[in-house]
């Protein structure tokens, strides 16, 4: 045992120099990759916390349900609204619900279901997690011996990631309601037409990619809310910060993997 | 004199240019209670944080139960936390969770093949030691500050731990209240023989609940001993804390 009171030589040294922005954003960066790093190690280490994950998936998801109901069925009806004068001055309104089917389904539904998503869950989960780690509750989870990162973020990051997919799918058929209560009413076109018309236009891939578009966002709210919660500053003001710093974040990001993702299928697609 | 149970030796740490302990050196006995006083920001809870791993040093040695803190990784860190009772100044309890499930959530992760009767029995036990069992199914944000403190120890207590650290127990808490919780502090020692650091700036929870008392005075321990002892010292910062009654 070492009893001298000298300091360690074994130890890093502290740095003496602060940080300038460009080292910091490279030191946020290489954070977040080690954050990211250790989620995919814990998700597949034992014990895993079954009951937490399905809770939070029902936190993620049904509770979700109303503001999705809404917001898609507000979106089917503005979107065919919108887009009819264009297609009648090319005497093309027959065409409504194939434009209907592929603007929601490529775009609008994963889109939509995201900001939604990362305005309500990732603002909770930034908020929460901020919260919890102002009051200590992340502290106490440690010394008891349990890992609070598997409890608290494997768990939500998993429930984003499963359920945002879902309310995606669930986003897309209420689009299709109001779209088709809207060319009804206008165009008279029967439901069983609206039906061969959407599935006429939309393919598997549309599907394919829509859902597999919706687990990167799923997976980059989740992470980003826990990431910003779970690094707040100590504080009140601290919390209120990782809650909006999580929704804009998970925001920018999910607008740029639209870009990418558009990208890659565009290529899939010429080839 | 009996076994050590957490040993200190030139304990440093800073946060900045703000050094706050500054070769801090302690040692805690098997059974033994020692309060730790000093004004706040002194870096009381930087200490014990320290000896639960909750935060590594800058420079000194930790060593509790024979291991040396800093090193220990992964599940031996999380078997020395079982070790180790940790009652947060806030209580920290978990208020997305029932007082039930908050005192089982330690319990069900830790201690395998337990049956759902033994899991209650086990709570309500825990519950009833610290006299609150009616609350068994309220929520943390239903209960006082007190109460809030109480049960904070009784989840702790749930994995039986050798050693309790106490930071602040007695903040914020009525001086009736702060009787009680001082006499819960005893109760504990008695009854599970772990020995305890309590951080506070309450000498009556010093005096009635150490065996011996720490000074922190500018990041060291300038006065370490009886109560009596320390107290008697004529070092003007010593008494400065210990002549403060009440400001008229």
């Amino acid at each position: 045992m070492q009893t001298e009171t000298e300091p360690r030589t074994d130890l890093p040294p502290k740095a003496s120099v602060e940080p300038g922005v460009f080292a910091r954003f490279f030191i946020n960066l290489a954070d977040v990759a080690t954050f990211i790093g250790r989620f995919f190690r814990e998700l597949v280490l034992p014990p895993y916390e079954f009951k937490e994950i399905i809770r939070q998936c029902y936190e993620v998801g049904y509770r979700s349900l109303l503001l999705i109901s809404i917001t898609g069925f507000i979106t089917g009806i503005v979107f065919t609204n919108q887009s009819r004068p264009s297609l009648t001055e090319f005497g093309a309104t027959s065409w409504l619900p194939s434009l209907v089917a592929i603007a929601v389904v490529r775009a609008v539904g994963p889109l939509v279901t995201a900001l939604i998503a990362a305005g309500k869950i990732g603002s909770s989960i930034g908020a929460e997690l901020g919260s919890m780690n102002v009051t200590e509750q992340i502290d106490a989870m440690e010394v008891s011996g349990t890992n609070p990162f598997k409890f608290l973020v494997v768990s939500r990051v998993i429930a984003t990631t499963i359920t945002i997919p879902m309310l995606t799918m669930y986003t897309i058929f209420v689009a299709f309601v109001g779209a088709f209560i809207n060319v009804n009413q206008n165009e008279l076109i029967s439901l069983t037409s609206f039906i061969q018309e959407i599935f006429g236009t939309i393919t598997y891939l549309d599907i394919f990619t829509a859902l597999v578009k919706s687990v990167v966002f799923g997976f980059t709210i989740g992470i980003v809310g826990c990431y910003k919660g779970y690094h707040s500053s100590r504080g009140t003001e601290g919390v209120g910060k990782a809650a909006n710093s999580s929704v804009v974040t998970a925001m920018f990001l999910v607008f740029v993997e639209e870009l990418f993702s558009l990208q890659i299928l565009n290529a899939i697609r010429g080839s | 004199m009996s076994e050590s149970v957490i040993s200190i030796q030139g304990l440093r740490k800073s946060f900045g240019d703000l050094h706050v302990l500054r070769g801090v050196d302690l040692e805690l006995h098997r059974g033994e209670n020692v309060a730790v006083l000093g004004r706040s920001g002194s870096g009381k809870s930087v200490l014990i944080k320290i000896i639960a791993g909750l935060l590594k040093p800058d420079s000194g040695q930790v060593f509790v139960l024979g291991q040396d803190v800093e090193r220990l990784r992964g599940k031996e860190l999380d078997a020395f936390r079982q070790k180790i009772g940790f009652s947060f100044q806030n209580s920290a309890l978990y208020d997305s969770m029932s007082i039930r499930e908050n005192l089982e959530f330690p319990l069900v992760r830790n201690v395998r093949n337990l049956s759902r009767a033994e899991i209650n029995r086990a709570v309500e036990e825990g519950l009833d030691g610290v006299g609150l069992l009616q609350t068994i199914d309220q929520m943390p944000s239903e209960l006082s500050g007190g109460q809030r403190k109480r049960i904070g120890i009784a989840r702790t207590l749930m994995l039986k731990p050798e050693i309790m650290l106490y930071d602040e127990p007695t903040s914020g808490l009525d001086p009736i209240t702060s009787v009680e919780i001082n006499k819960l502090i005893n109760e504990v020692r008695e009854r599970t023989g772990a020995s305890s650091i309590v951080i506070t700036h309450d000498l009556t929870c010093a005096k009635t609940t150490a065996d011996r008392v720490a000074m922190l005075l500018d990041g060291t321990f300038e006065r370490i001993g009886t109560f009596e002892e320390v107290f008697t010292d004529p070092d003007e910062r010593v008494q400065q804390f210990y002549n403060y009654k009440f400001v008229e």
